[in-house]
């Protein structure tokens, strides 16, 4: 059993809904295979019926034909108009009363034909297959089959368009998250079913919010790994939105999201366990949301000699490198961030006295100067003697002293 | 009802042999530090443990000892740092694998890293979760309600997360399975360049009640 859609609105979207198999044979037309759906949806009217409530629900303005080969299906949407159901071994009897040209013979042959006082189908299917082969060829004899609705082919399928984006138009302007997380929710829920459907999951979300101000808010969310928990989406993109909220009243909102093949990976037995992804992705956000985005990652260490230079990376997103160092006990500083000023009182040429915020004593011992330099050649260089203190207060600190002047860097603990 | 008095038939009929209350040990994993894993047997997996001392006691080596050798077990772990106080060039010399650590720094904010730490806990999947207080006054650390403990402590039991804080006094109280308390014993200046050479920490264990010592070596970056 085929089916055929020929009208306007987005019929291959549509086909594709109920079909892996569409032909798309004009701009507005497509044939796709129904077969089977009857188990689903009972009689072929129900399958019609089913389809025709889509397409309304989509808002396409399309004619239906449901017959048992893709041509005689195409050939009655393109001629009825509505929904027509085409019995089988009836399809030259239906397809009788439509005109010649809906088959799109070459302007010859319409000529010909036209001569001869064949305008319907009717007329041609009554004609000898003899002696149509032997006076139009074989596009006649062709032509012939269609008009009786006896060509048997198969559908050449169109590739899919892996486009997953699902938008909405909100009746009045909406202010709060809340309220916006009912409409993400359902958007969210078709895309995922969509996606779950086609065998595929999502490592990316992209949401556009058109607002009142006419300005776009746009935000991106990059998944770890592919998923379809569109609890844990929502959760995202409503803690995304918390921490960069649109500056006006939403009117329009258009989710899209990017469809790749779902992770399949098997844990060893004995592989330590690790965060679920998602749910970690979600636990950061959350702590994101209460630290600051820029607070939490993993240190990577930076190609340079500068003290202290690190930088912060997203955690999980970088390759384990096996580390051949074996850990052993190493004395670890605490770094004061930012170093605080101090005043150095200087005895004989040597610090004996350090005052900074929450230091303060007499020094006991003491080793440096150590002085590092380097990056003299940008615009941000560094210079400074560092020294290694033991204060009377019991704790052992690092200062440096700069051309600004002394600073306590952090305590070795 | 039913189960009282099921407890109570068997009770009967095997004598009082079996111990109803007696819980099975918890799994525990290498600190890192040699002479401590044999002092005190490693750190309890789902349990709370608690590394105290004042300011240059060996507290934060001894962190990163166990962040090291948690790593080189390819768990993922989770460092929440309410002072902001971490150096990763001092780790990654002490072996730790800084891919798989979360560092999460809390900006001077103790009740952040309270929450932080349970939202990691609850997430689940972390091999060790470690909150550093080291630097947080001891008024602020003081004023943490035993509540928070206990909810930290409820939710890493039946985990196989280890949780460590750092401190620098004992505030858990009766939440934490295991007190560590280190004390500086020396410290090394050594060379021709008169340089920090290292520190000799002694680790005590407060609790459980019997008191065990131990002392390791701290070597400095440079040493």
């Amino acid at each position: 059993m085929f089916a055929s859609l020929h009208g306007s609105g987005n019929l291959t979207a549509l086909a594709f809904e109920f079909s892996p198999l569409v032909e798309q044979t004009a701009p507005h037309t497509v044939a796709f295979d129904v077969a089977g759906l009857d188990r689903l949806f009972g009689l072929a009217q129900d399958v019609a019926g089913a389809i025709a409530r889509r397409a309304r629900e989509t808002g396409a303005m399309a004619n239906l034909a449901l017959a048992a080969n893709p041509d005689a299906a195409l050939c009655a949407a393109r001629g009825f108009a509505g929904i027509s159901i085409l019995p089988q071994g009836d399809e030259a009897k239906f397809l009788g009363s439509l005109p010649i040209a809906l088959l799109t013979p070459s302007p010859e042959l319409q000529e010909t034909l036209e001569r001869w006082g064949i305008r319907r189908f009717r007329d041609l299917a009554a004609l000898p297959p003899l002696g149509i082969a032997e006076r139009l060829g074989p596009e006649g004899l062709r032509l012939r089959q269609l008009a009786r609705g006896e060509v048997e082919r198969k559908l050449v399928p169109l590739e899919e368009p892996l486009h997953f984006t699902d938008e909405i138009e909100l009746e009045y302007p909406v202010e709060l998250l809340e309220p916006l997380a009912f409409v993400l929710a359902r958007l969210l829920g078709g895309l995922t079913t969509r996606l779950a459907t086609r065998g595929l999951a999502t490592d990316e979300l992209r949401l556009r919010l058109k607002l009142e101000d006419r300005t776009v808010h746009q935000r991106t969310l990059r998944l770890p790994v592919p998923s379809l928990d569109h609890r844990a989406f929502l959760k995202l993109l409503h803690l995304d939105l918390a921490a960069h909220p649109p500056l006006a009243p939403i009117l329009h909102v258009r989710l899209e999201v990017n469809p790749v093949k779902p992770r399949a990976a098997q844990s060893g037995l004995f592989i330590p366990g690790a965060p679920e992804p998602v749910k970690l992705e979600l636990t950061l956000a959350r702590i994101k949301a209460i630290v600051g985005l820029e607070a939490v990652g993993s240190p990577e260490l930076v190609d340079t000699h500068r003290p202290g230079a690190f930088q912060m990376v997203e955690f999980g997103r970088r390759q384990t490198a096996t580390n051949d160092r074996l850990p052993h006990p190493r004395l670890t500083m605490r770094v004061f961030r930012p170093p605080r000023l101090a005043r150095v009182e200087i005895a004989r040429g040597w610090p004996s006295f350090v005052a900074a915020p929450g230091v303060r004593g007499r020094v006991l011992e003491w080793a440096g100067p150590w002085r590092t330099s380097g990056d003299w050649w940008t615009f941000d260089p560094w210079l400074r003697d560092e020294w290694d203190m033991a204060l009377s207060d019991g704790a052992l600190y690092r200062l440096y002293c700069e051309p600004r002047g002394w600073f306590v860097e952090g305590s070795y603990d | 009802m039913a189960a009282a008095t099921l407890k109570q038939q068997f009770e009967s009929v095997m004598g009082g042999q079996i111990d109803w209350k007696a819980r099975p040990a918890p799994e525990t994993v290498r600190i890192g530090v040699s002479e401590l894993d044999a002092a005190t047997g490693g750190l309890p997996r789902g349990c709370l443990t608690e590394i105290f001392g004042p300011a240059s006691s060996g507290r934060t080596s001894l962190l990163v000892s166990i962040l090291a050798a948690a790593t080189g077990r390819e768990e993922v772990c989770a460092l929440v740092d309410a002072e902001d106080a971490f150096d990763p060039l001092s780790a990654a010399a002490a072996g730790v694998r800084l891919e798989r650590l979360l560092w999460i720094r809390c900006g001077h904010n103790a009740e952040h890293a309270l929450k932080a730490a349970d939202l990691l806990i609850q997430g689940g999947g972390f091999g060790l979760v470690a909150m550093d207080l080291g630097d947080t006054p001891p008024q602020t650390a003081r004023r943490i309600s035993l509540t928070s403990w206990f909810r930290l402590r409820r939710a890493i039991e039946n985990t196989p997360a280890v949780l460590v804080t750092v401190s620098r006094q004992p505030n858990a109280k009766t939440c934490a399975s295991l007190m560590l308390e280190c004390a500086r014993e020396r410290t090394s200046w050594q060379g021709g360049v008169r340089l920090l050479h290292g520190i000799r920490v002694r680790v005590a264990r407060r609790k459980p009640e019997r008191v065990l010592t131990a002392a390791f070596d701290a070597a400095a970056l440079m040493a």
